[in-house]
């Protein structure tokens, strides 16, 4: 079960990063050209991917131990929007050699397909993961024509 | 083809399978610290759930790992992706004084927290100042 999701994973969608990674170096990774108004540094929290079918598109935040009641997810035609806040418990009597995890508030903006349905999302939480899903409208999904 | 010409062609492609392995794995974000038990280790692994977490240790050094599992629909294409990697790793030295048998491990919502006791002999023992 498990070796197919990881089997398309590994395969169809890393692929796919890999080519849109080295598409997307050679598009932007000279510098000459301006980011995305929204993007925002490397490493910023949480990392976010975003995958499409016709059918529907998948945004996956990847927020280790989050309360999902913090969360603010809001969408307005094809711009999804999610924030929140995640506090990490300081134990005030040790000493700590190294704090690498996020600490507060955060929000990111994702800019979707235009063809998605802001009337249809669904959000879960699990492993860590938000994972949000925005159907598409059946308009824009390729459609099959016969020849009579 | 020659014998040689044939170990020419096929040098990059190892190379390359090399270099891809390694961007392939995650060092997860973590953090370390110490009071007068032990010392705590707190590790990101998001997408990460119990059946594939490996956290091990022996005397010399712990390492964690996990695998990504998530929720892919059939014939999802890549839009975009600050994640590319399906795995995570990350090893560190321990020293003498942990008790490394007694590590105890717990996974929730994507956080590993590794608790490792130190010995009671290296624990601080508060020393009574007595007065005449």
């Amino acid at each position: 079960m498990f070796g197919s999701l990881l089997g398309s994973f590994d395969t169809s969608l890393f692929d796919e990063f890999r080519r849109l990674e080295s598409e997307m170096d050679q598009l932007f990774g000279r510098g000459s050209l301006p980011a995305g108004i929204r993007a925002m540094r490397r490493g910023t929290f949480p990392p976010i991917n975003v995958g499409a079918t016709p059918e529907r598109v998948d945004v996956y935040l990847f927020a280790a131990g989050l309360d999902p009641k913090s969360l603010d997810i809001s969408i307005q035609q094809n711009l999804l929007a999610v924030s929140g806040e995640r506090k990490v418990p300081v134990d005030e009597a040790a000493d700590y050699y190294r704090q690498e995890r996020f600490d507060g508030e955060f929000r990111r903006v994702v800019t979707l397909p235009e063809d998605v349905d802001p009337d249809r999302v669904d959000a879960k939480y699990r492993d860590g993961v938000l994972q949000i899903t925005v159907q598409r409208r059946e308009a824009a999904r390729p459609r099959q024509i016969s020849v009579n | 083809m020659t014998a040689r010409q044939e170990v020419a062609k096929r040098e990059p492609t190892e190379v390359q399978a090399k270099a891809r392995e390694q961007e392939l794995v995650l060092a997860p974000a973590v953090d370390v610290f110490e009071n007068s038990h032990g010392i705590t280790v707190q590790a990101e692994m998001p997408g990460v759930s119990k059946d594939r977490l490996n956290v091990q240790a022996d005397r010399n050094s712990l390492l964690i790992e996990g695998d990504v599992v998530i929720d892919l629909p059939a014939g999802i294409e890549a839009l975009y992706a600050d994640v590319q990697a399906t795995k995570y790793r990350r090893s560190f030295v321990l020293s003498g004084e942990l008790e490394t048998d007694q590590i105890e491990a717990n996974l929730k919502d994507g956080v590993l927290t590794v608790r490792i006791p130190k010995r009671a002999e290296f624990r601080p023992r508060k020393v009574e100042v007595r007065t005449a």
